[in-house]
């Protein structure tokens, strides 16, 4: 394993995006810049150390994928499945995100200042993900862990046949998907909410959210559909 | 998978470059679609009917379909031909001219007839399709085209994009229609006639039907969302300017980026990064269901 010094720049203009990623990969530390992005998949995927990345541009699909421990900052879009499969560590995108964002991850902080699109947090298991804007429908569908919040509004069908994940929405959502409703907000719920606001560095009252999970309807057993088996 | 792109000029100084930067996007999408390619360019009309027209056999006699033609619409023809591709230019009746050649013209396949409209498409690697057919040096106010993976019928020049059957209309397709089969029964009832099995086909004819209907564009479009049974992403060219839809779930990709100079569409950004003066772009995805169009007429 090398150890690379501090602000190193990797250019997508001159080199590829494998040496770009192996280089992210390999390091132990350091701050890295990547320029040059041009809307390329896969990029700054896998990393599995502190390091920290900022990638000036839109980035392609399944930017920062598999994050463990690194802090990616994608200053600009990102494509479909933004953080997927996150483990732990940073992921902030400073533009609009596409699709299945923050898809099946496991741990970490997903923020996205702008506005994503469907199945944001589709069956997340303990990420929290923090959006400025708008999502899309089916988002947090089937989600078991974590936190998705919302600073705008929520397209249809939001949290269908979810499990154990938090959802804190301010704005309207257009329709819940099924066995998710809304639930009380207690004080417990308003400090996660707010340090969740604050680690994303979103200006947000806590009190006007609203919170939504599962009714606990559909996944667990219920003896009373016993002849069903 | 399949790639789309579509890049509409609003200014005309860009027109010179039409062709160059859609091949730019094109081969960007190459790896979402290495199977095929085709694209429609749009350049101004000027009166006279083009017909493009393929040949299935590679033998096709264009000399002699030009003279038939003329005798079949009283009109001058002039035949232009590029591999094994033919554009007939005619002040006759376009549609005559295409209809004829169907009937008449078994080698031949009519990929799209108009006024501005001139559609070319092959099998193979779209960088090669394109610059066997010459995109590059085009010239034109709009151009819409694709890359094909092809799930739903064989790896076929005819079944390749764009896909037109109506006027100076053609639509390029990421996705597939489960429902293709029964529309395109109910279509040849509105007396559509088709020339492959392939889904996209049903998508520009039913398009095609619609307009023909009296429905503008955009109506035609809010009826295929509501009549199409299955997942797309289209984008479609008409004289004036070209139009994207999603369908309601947002199965398939699509991303637009418009400046000052430029609308473009593609399924992924990266086919739109090399476009002069994107960092300036307003880039968004567009919402499922609904309706984005451009168009020069007022």
């Amino acid at each position: 394993m090398t150890t690379t010094l501090a602000n190193t720049e990797l250019d997508l203009a001159k080199l590829d995006r494998r040496q770009v990623n192996r280089a992210l990969q390999e390091a132990a530390k350091g701050d890295f810049t990547v320029t040059n992005p041009g809307g390329t998949h896969a990029l700054a995927c896998g990393l599995m150390h502190p390091v920290s990345v900022t990638i000036k541009g839109h980035c392609g699909y399944y930017a920062a994928g598999m994050n463990k421990e690194a802090s990616v900052t994608i200053e600009g879009n990102a494509g479909t499945g933004v953080a997927e499969n996150m483990m732990s560590g940073v992921v902030r995108v400073t533009g609009d995100a596409s699709q299945s964002a923050g898809a099946t991850g496991h741990g970490g902080l997903l923020v996205i200042e702008g506005n994503t699109s469907a199945r944001c947090g589709i069956s997340m298991k303990g990420i929290d993900i923090v959006v400025g804007g708008n999502i899309g429908h089916m988002c947090a569908f089937m989600a078991q862990a974590g936190c998705l919040v919302v600073c705008g509004d929520a397209g249809a069908d939001l949290g269908d046949s979810i499990y154990e994940a938090r959802i804190y929405v301010r704005g309207r959502v257009a329709s819940l998907g099924a066995d998710c409703i809304e639930k009380e907000m207690r004080d417990e719920h308003r400090a996660e909410l707010a340090d969740l606001l604050e680690q994303a560095g979103m200006d947000a009252d806590p009190s006007a959210f609203k919170r939504y999970g599962s009714a606990r309807e559909l996944y667990n057993f219920n003896i009373d559909n016993l002849d069903a088996y | 998978m399949c790639g789309i792109v579509g890049l509409y000029l609003k200014s005309g100084a860009l027109e010179p470059e039409l062709g160059r930067l859609t091949a730019l996007m094109l081969h960007e999408m190459s790896s979402r679609g290495p199977d095929s390619a085709g694209f429609a360019v749009y350049g101004t009309a000027n009166g006279v009917a083009k017909v493009s027209a393929l040949s299935r056999t590679g033998e096709t006699n264009w000399k002699h379909l030009e003279h038939e033609l003329e005798h079949v619409l009283g009109s001058d023809v002039k035949v232009e031909t590029l591999s094994d591709h033919a554009i007939f230019k005619t002040r006759g009746d376009g549609q005559t001219a295409r209809n004829w050649l169907i009937e008449n013209a078994p080698d031949v396949s009519v990929l799209a007839v108009g006024s501005s409209i001139e559609l070319c498409k092959g099998i193979g690697d779209p960088d090669a399709v394109a610059k066997r057919l010459g995109l590059e040096g085009r010239t034109g106010t709009h151009a819409i085209a694709h890359t094909r993976m092809a799930t739903e019928s064989a790896v076929t020049t005819e079944g390749s994009h764009p896909f037109s059957t109506g006027a100076d209309t053609c639509l390029v397709h990421n996705g597939s229609l489960s429902n293709h089969n029964r529309l395109r029964e109910n279509l040849k009832k509105h007396g559509e006639t088709f020339q492959t099995e392939n889904d996209s086909e049903v998508a520009a004819a039913y398009l095609a039907w619609r307009t023909r209907e009296g429905d503008t564009i955009d109506q035609a479009i809010e009826g295929a969302l509501r009549d199409f049974d299955g997942f797309y992403t289209f984008a479609i060219g008409t004289r004036e300017g070209f139009a994207v839809v999603r369908d309601p779930i947002a199965c398939k990709p699509a991303v637009i980026a418009e400046t000052d100079d430029w609308v473009a569409m593609s399924s992924e950004f990266r086919a739109i990064a090399r476009l002069p003066g994107v960092k300036n772009a307003e880039i968004w995805e567009p919402a499922p269901g609904q309706i984005y169009s451009w168009s020069r007429a007022a």
